[in-house]
Parts: C-alpha cells; structure tokens; sequence
C-alpha cells in the first residue's frame, strides 16, 4: 500500500532584542552562568513583567513576512506548569488571543499554511554534572523573547520539512528577526508527524517528534519516523499518539516515558500585562519595511544588476545589507564593483569586528566616493583599500584621509621619473636580464617603483617610463 | 495629648515649629511599641534602631539648618510584610518565605524614601493577605488594641492595629478584597483602597494580580490624602498602573456636601448585618443629609454573586501567582527529598498553611481543564456585571455609602473553623475590587461592647477626591 506523510512544523525562534522580553536584561549568548539576571526574569516575590516594544515589532515583522493576519487584540496568558528552569513556574505566553494568524510560507509553488504565531519568554537551562546528586540552573536565557511559528499540518515529506524550515531561517535572518542558528539553539523545531493510506481523508494518528539540533537531522528523524508509522500500519499495529525523542547518535526515535496522562497548562489571561491593541500607523510602517521578501529581492538583483546568484543570494541574505548595496547603488556606484567591494573589502571587516552591516562607520556615500576616485585615477584600487580601512577606523571621508596622508597617485612625471632612474640605477642585473628577454623583470622593476612611491604611482604610467628609459640606455 | 495619638500632619506641624523633635517622634513610638507590642504583635519585624534613629537625626539637622520638610517627612511608617524593603525581610507571615530577605525596593518603598518617611517594621497579616482576621499568621496572630481577645480584621490586621495603638503614624496596606478596610474598619482608624491602577503594585507580593491594590491606612481623612499623594501615580515598572494626571488630594478636604448625591444600595442592609452597625450607618446617613448630602436608595442587583465570583478569580490568580514558591531558589526548602517532584511537594506541604493551601488547591481547580469554562470564565462574566451595577449606580449617584463590615471585630477562633463564615467577613467590600472601584473606611461610632464601627464610601473609578471630600466631611460632624 502506499502511504502518505503528513507534517506539522512548531518552530521556535530566538528574537534579537538587546534585552529580555520582559526585562532590562541582556540577551547576549554565551555568558557566565546567572550573570544576565535580575529579580524579574528570576521570578522574585513582587515582579512584574513589563512587554518589551522591540520584542513586539520583531514578531509583527516575522507575522507580515509570513503573510499573517496581525490580531487587532493580542493579549498574554500563563502556561503553569512546574519546573526548576522555569523561575515563576508559569511561562507568560499567549493562547486564545496570540499575535497572528492565518499566514504562509511559499516553497517554491506551494503555499504552507501558518496557522498561528505568538510571543513567549524562553525558560533557563538546567546543568547536570556528571557523577553528582544535583542539578544546576542556568538563568541567563530566562525571559528571552520567543516566536512560536506553527505551520499547518501541510508538509508532505521530510524533505519538504527541511526545505521549510530553509525558507523560513531565510526569510527570519533576512529581516534581522532572529539568527537561527539550531546549534546554538536559537531556533528549535518540534515536528508532527502521521501517516495515512494514499486517497484516505482523514487525517492519521499522529507523533510528536522532539530533540533534532540541525535541520538535517529534522529530516533524517521525520524519515525514520515515517517508516517506523509505515511498519506499524502494515503488521496491522496502531499508531499511539506519543512523544517521541530522536536520537542523534543510533538514528531512531524513541518513546519518551510517557506521562500517565496529558499535561493540563491552566492557561488563564495574564493580569499582569494589559492587552496590547496596535496602531494602524505603526503596523504599516512594519508592514513596508518587509515588502520585499529576500527570494525576490535576490531575483531582482541578478536581472537588474547583473549580479552572479552567489553574490545576489550574500547581498540578499540580510535586508540591511541589501538596502545598503541598492543605496550605494542609487548614489551612482556601478553595481558589479559596488558588489566586490562589499563583499570582499567591507563584510571582513565588519565580521572582525562584530559589527553590523546597520553599525559600518564605512557608509555607501563613502564606497561611492571613493570608487570614483579609484575610476578618475587619482588613486590605484590598491590604495582604495587602504582608504578604507583608513575611514573604517576613524570615519573620515575617503578625500580627507587622502589630503591628510598625501595618497593622490603621482601624476607629475618629473617626479615619477626620478624614482624611476633610481630603481634602473640600483638593478644593472634585473635590466640585463630584462635586455635578454625576460619580460618579467620588468614586473619586478614596476613593483620596486611602486614600492618607493609607496603606491602612490599609477602602475600603467611606471610601465610605460620604465621602458621608454632602459630603450635610452 | 501624646505624640503617638496624633496623626501625621499635626505631628508635621510640631515639628516645623519646632516644638517636638523627630527623634522625639521616634522615640515615643519605640516607647509606645515597648509597652503594647508584647500583647498585640502588630510587627513580624523592626529595623534596626539605630538606623532608624540616624534617619530621624537627619531630618532634625534638616531642620536645624531651615530646611524645608516634606509634608510627610520624618513620620515613622509601618509596612504591611508583603512590601519589599531592600535588605529586609518580607516574609508575607508565611513558613515559606521566614527568612526571606528582598533585593529591592517596591515602588511604593522607594517613593515612601524620596519623601523621607521613617520605615519602623514590617507588620503581621493573614499568610500571602489570605484571611480577614490576621489570624493565618505562621507567626501567630494579632490582637485588637481596642480588645484584646478579638481580632484586628485582616488581612491587613497588622498595619492597622499598629496605627490603632499608636506603635506607628501611619501605615500600608494592601486591599485584594477588603484587607484595608475591614481591618481598619475593627480598629477604629482610616483606610483607603485606591481605585485599581492608582498605586504601582511592583514589589507587593502578589495574591491576585487583577484585584491587589496597596494603600493608605491613618488615623484620619487628612493622613490618608497626604500618604496617597506619596504613593500613588504611574510607573513603568507596573503595566496595570494608569498614567493620569495626579491630583493634589488634600485639595479635596473640604468640609461641604451640599449637593452631593449619595448612594444607599438596598442589598447591604439585609441578613446578618449587625443591630448596632446597621444603627451606627444610618446616624451617619442622616447626619450627611442634615448638612446637604442628597441621599438616594439604589441597587446593586449582582451582591449576591460577589463572593462567588471573587473566591473563583482570586484563588484562580493566587495559584499560579504563588507557584513560584517552591524550594528552588529562595524560601523554604524541605530536606530529604528523593526527587524533584518530592522537594516540590515536601517544600510547599510544609512551607504553606492550611488557608494557603486551601486557595492553592481551589484556584488549581477552577482553572482545569474541563472546569475553566464552568468556573473561571463565568466568573469573569460576573465580574463584568458586577461592574455594571456600578457603572449604573454611579450614572445616579456620586458616591456609594455602606457598611465597611457586616459586624465588628470578632473574637479571635470564632471562624477559624468555618471558612465561608470567615469569607463572609468581607461581604461589602469585595465588590469595589471586582469592579477596580476605590473605597474608603471611616470609623463612625463604637458599639455598646465599645468596639469601633466602620463606613465605607465607594466613588467611580479615579474619584478619591469625592470619596476625600465626603469622608473629611463626615469625619468633621461626627467630632462635633
Ligand atoms: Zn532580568
């Protein structure tokens, strides 16, 4: 019998907000265990919460991106249940009143229905040493601003999983909404999945299949999922509805130890945060800043500016980097240059320094000035770069740091000449060799001449003397 | 007349003529705590004196050098022990919470500072403010000052016995269902709950998020305006607070009624109200109408449901509002637990009290799955009627007068056995937290047993300057 694979993706991302949801603590990763916490987020007696604005405008731009429904009425709820990462024990989360409904994701043709999304705090993360009686807890992600993303039980394949997910992390990172990153666990994917015979309406039973750290391994867990169901249906077992863990290391899910009976949240309205209600001024303004989605832009890309599909796909990955690229663009860069400048020049840069595209103290009025410079030969491309290291560190104008550090090419030739005679004066050998042909020890007197200009000198031009004078010898 | 019998702005001006000194002031009332606080236990804990004392050496110098003094600066203040102190204990008279010291200062504390009011202690009250009689104390209960053997009210018993007995000016509050004025209502003084959203609830402990309310209780009308004019107002830190513009509200002791409409509602003068309450309220009544007041008979038709629908959200709140009480971070912690699910149950069947646990276990209920529609969510839709009949009232009537309490102080293990007796305590004041509506008690006459009575007026939500100029007025007449 042929069978078919129905899968629900519940998807968690980490918002990049400077600080909690709900909470002036940083959000920064990776530091000392409970040195990014404070008698909010670590639920002392007579905290409240208080909704953080940029936590909200991330998740609206997320919900316009995925085509949602913004809910004219949003409010929070608390989840309770009890355990040591969860300092309050009750998450604050949203349930009957979430942030979004009614949204998609296109993958390729298809549309993937969202069926909701919405805000929520992260919990801490408990520590268990090895060969002790006792577990640690680790605060510092308590109170990170979540989006809960739940797809519609319309992904078909594993593959088709993982190729969502693709789209999405594209679509998140693009936007600045979140990094995604699985490893790091700022984005978590709880799928469900259920199988059916081929032509049968109603839906099967399904799984909940948990613990998958890397897109890959989503698909590989959806997959062995499947054929465990398949197996099942065809000795004539039955599905239990279950939660499933899968693991990594021997490639199988496995039963989680099942709960004698379903969790029961008691969401209730959270009195301690009033409903939020938005302004239709403030969501268009959102909804303009995402109204070209990456997979487009990249498109645009490649048929207006005739960029490859690996250096659109860079440019296009993150929204600030595009809008920077269009705006040096408009300004009157050329297109091509404008792109290799940016990505082999200017992202290094920026990545040794943890700096943002949004935080380059190297502006595109910058690029295109000093692309001009390079094109009317008053400096050579390799003093450009320079250049801009030079603007990078100080932010000073390309022309400024030029007039301070005296970097305008020599044009004089009396001048280039002196230096030329020099550097045929100081290698009789090189000339000789040069004299019996070796055309590449003319390349070596260039690049002396270069180097006592201090690169100041257009290499064409030195060229040319060099061998007008050693014809003179 | 002695220093720890007059109320704060009298004591105010004594000090800016310089007639008293504060560390005087102080001194009576560690004098006056010395001799009373062994039989009536208004305190949990005090601040250490020195410290107490340096603070009012310092509003002396201010003095000293012609400064000018906060119209509350120097007064010596007790908190209910649900606050937090930065650096004190706040134990909420709970096992779980005894040596529990808080890391920050509420935001009523901090505003309490800035104006340079004295903090002497933290009070007694019920466990987490559950109860009407301080007697859900774990650190035993508080005594009436005007008979010992009865109770102070609760759950604010603490506070007001301490204010009663003179072991401290003024005091705080906090008023989930009546816990200010009942209690201020058995021992003879002023209290006030603001209007939901007047006083910033950040760092009160919470019971019931939507109903908790921190406020004032005095000696009389005038110390209420003054303290409510220090802790009242928006901020950040609470999204429930509301940013309106402050009033001055000793603008509104006015002593004139003519021309008021005051509300009599037909349903709080029925079954179990006391003989003797039910007398004292309506001298009152006809002494408001003698000087001016017009006085309506009106009708809140949903009274009835009030105690339902107020044991329903409360406890619903209050169980995940004291989850977070579980042995993993801070507070009690049971030993030899085996597992986590036993450090959690262990801790909290220890930790908690009877009455705790009880709300605990019927606020789990109400929100279940299969119950929450049957319970919470009725209950929600009653709160909304409940609303209603105010909104109605008040489209009539400027303010509503009642009874603060259907009796007066009761003797102490009368209704520890019956807990609906006890909820019953609170019959005429719950309303006002459904309906997010402020409300006053004044003491207006002692029964025969010489024990105080009190009224209670309610005005629209953000009216306090009606309920100030009514309550300041009657306060007046009842003197003369
Ligand atoms: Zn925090």
């Amino acid at each position: 019998m042929k069978y078919e694979t129905i899968v629900g993706l519940e998807v968690h991302v980490q918002l990049l907000t400077n600080s909690k949801l709900f909470c002036n603590c940083s959000t920064k990763f990776g530091e000392k265990a409970n040195t990014q916490v404070c008698p909010i987020c670590l639920g002392m007696p007579g905290v409240l919460p208080v909704i953080n604005e940029q936590a909200v405008r991330l998740a609206i731009k997320s919900a316009f991106a995925l085509h949602c429904e913004i809910l004219k009425f949003t409010r929070f709820a608390r989840k309770n249940y009890f355990y040591p990462d969860l300092p309050k024990n009750y998450q604050i989360s949203q349930f009957e009143e979430p942030l979004a409904i009614n949204g998609y994701l296109n993958l390729g043709k298809k549309k993937i229905g969202i069926k909701r999304a919405h805000l929520e705090e992260d919990a801490g993360k408990l520590l268990h040493p090895e060969e002790e009686a006792y577990s640690l807890v680790d605060f510092n992600r308590c109170g990170i601003p979540l989006l809960e993303i739940v797809s519609q039980p319309e992904l078909k394949s594993p593959q088709e999983a993982e190729d969502y997910l693709n789209v999405l992390k594209l679509i998140l990172k693009y936007l600045e909404v979140s990094d995604c990153n699985m490893e790091e666990g700022s984005l978590r994917c709880d799928a469900n999945l259920s199988v059916r015979p081929q032509g049968e309406n109603n839906l099967g039973v399904k799984t909940e299949v948990k613990n998958m750290n890397s897109f890959k391994s989503v698909r590989k867990a959806l997959s062995y999922e499947r054929e465990r169901q398949i197996k099942l249906l065809e000795k004539g077992g039955k599905v239990n509805q279950e939660t499933m863990l899968w693991d990594e290391k021997k490639g199988i899910t496995l039963p989680m130890r099942s709960k004698e009976e379903s969790q029961d949240y008691r969401y209730f309205p959270e009195p301690d945060l009033i409903p939020l209600a938005f302004n239709e001024e403030w969501l268009k303004k959102i909804e303009q800043e995402v109204a070209e989605l990456p997979e487009t832009r990249k498109k645009r890309f490649i048929e207006n500016y005739f960029l490859s599909d690996y250096d659109a796909g860079v440019l296009t990955s993150q929204k600030p980097l595009a809008d920077y690229f269009e705006e040096t663009v408009s300004r009157g860069g050329k297109p091509k240059l404008v792109s290799n400048w940016i990505l082999t020049e200017l992202l290094g840069r920026l990545n040794s320094r943890h700096l943002t595209i949004g935080q380059s103290p190297f502006t595109p009025a910058h690029l295109v000035e000093l692309l001009k410079l390079i094109e009317e030969g008053k400096i050579s491309g390799k003093i450009g770069k320079d250049i801009l290291a030079k603007v990078f560190d100080s932010g000073k104008s390309p022309t400024s740091i030029i007039k301070e550090e005296k970097l305008t090419q020599i044009s004089g030739n009396a001048l280039l000449l002196k230096v030329v005679v020099e550097v045929i004066k100081e290698n009789p050998k090189t000339i000789s060799d040069y004299k019996k042909g070796k055309e590449r020890a003319l390349g070596f007197l260039v690049g002396m001449v270069m180097k006592k200009t201090k690169g100041r000198a257009n290499p064409a031009n030195v060229n040319k003397l060099l061998q007008e004078e050693i014809k003179k010898l | 007349m002695k220093i720890q019998e007059l109320p704060a702005h009298q004591i105010h001006k004594l000090l800016v003529k310089k007639e008293i000194s504060c560390q005087e002031v102080i001194r009576e009332i560690f004098k006056t705590i010395g001799e009373k606080e062994g039989e009536i236990h208004a305190y949990l804990s005090f601040r250490d004196r020195e410290k107490v004392l340096r603070e009012a050496k310092k509003v002396d110098e201010k003095l000293k050098n012609g400064e000018k003094l906060f119209p509350l600066e120097g007064i010596p203040i007790a908190i209910k022990d649900n606050m937090c102190i930065s650096g004190e204990k706040t134990t909420c008279a709970s096992k779980i919470l005894e040596n529990f010291i808080s890391p920050y200062d509420a935001t009523v504390i901090k505003r309490l500072k800035e104006k340079g009011l004295i903090f002497i202690g933290k009070t007694n009250m019920d466990e987490f403010a559950f109860g009407s009689s301080t007697e859900n104390s774990y650190f035993g209960p508080t005594h009436n000052p005007y008979d010992l053997e009865r109770v102070p009210g609760g759950s604010s018993g603490g506070s007001a016995a301490a204010v009663a007995s003179g072991e401290a000016t003024v005091a705080l509050g906090s008023d989930t269902g009546g816990s200010i004025r009942q209690p201020a209502a058995f021992c003879g003084v002023v209290g006030l709950k603001p209007t939901y959203g007047r006083v910033s609830r950040f760092g009160l402990v919470a019971f019931a998020s939507s109903l908790d309310q921190i406020g004032p209780i005095t000696k009389d009308v005038t110390d209420s305006a003054l303290l409510l004019n220090v802790i009242s107002g928006y901020d950040l830190m609470d999204s429930t607070s509301v940013n309106i513009t402050l009033p001055d509200f000793t603008k509104s002791l006015i002593p004139q009624v003519k021309g008021f409409k005051i509300g009599v509602p037909q349903e709080y003068f029925v079954s179990g109200i006391d003989r003797e309450v039910e007398a004292s309220i309506k001298k009152s009544i006809k002494l408001l109408e003698a000087i001016g007041a017009k006085i309506e008979e009106i009708t809140l038709p949903h009274t009835d449901y009030g105690i339902a629908t107020y044991y329903i959200i409360a406890t619903a709140e209050a169980s995940a509002n004291l989850a977070r009480f579980d042995g993993i971070r801070y507070g009690y912690r049971s030993k030899n637990n085996k597992t986590l699910s036993e450090l959690y149950e262990h801790s909290r069947a220890e930790g908690f009290g009877k009455e705790a646990k009880r709300r605990i276990i019927l606020g789990t209920y109400v929100l279940s799955a299969g119950y929450y529609n049957a319970y919470y969510l009725k209950g929600l839709k009653v709160r909304t009627l409940i609303k209603e009949d105010f909104n109605q009232a008040f489209r009539k009537v400027d303010a509503i007068l009642t009874p603060t309490s259907p009796t007066t102080a009761f003797k102490i293990g009368e209704k520890t056995d019956d807990p609906l007796k006890m909820y019953l305590a609170d019959v005429f004041t719950i309303s006002a937290n459904l309906a997010g509506i402020p409300g006053i008690s004044i003491p207006c006459g002692f029964s025969k047993e010489k024990l105080p009575i009190g009224l209670q007026i309610l005005a629209p939500a953000f009216g306090e300057e009606k309920i100030f100029q009514i309550a300041f007025t009657l306060e007046q007449s009842l003197k003369k």
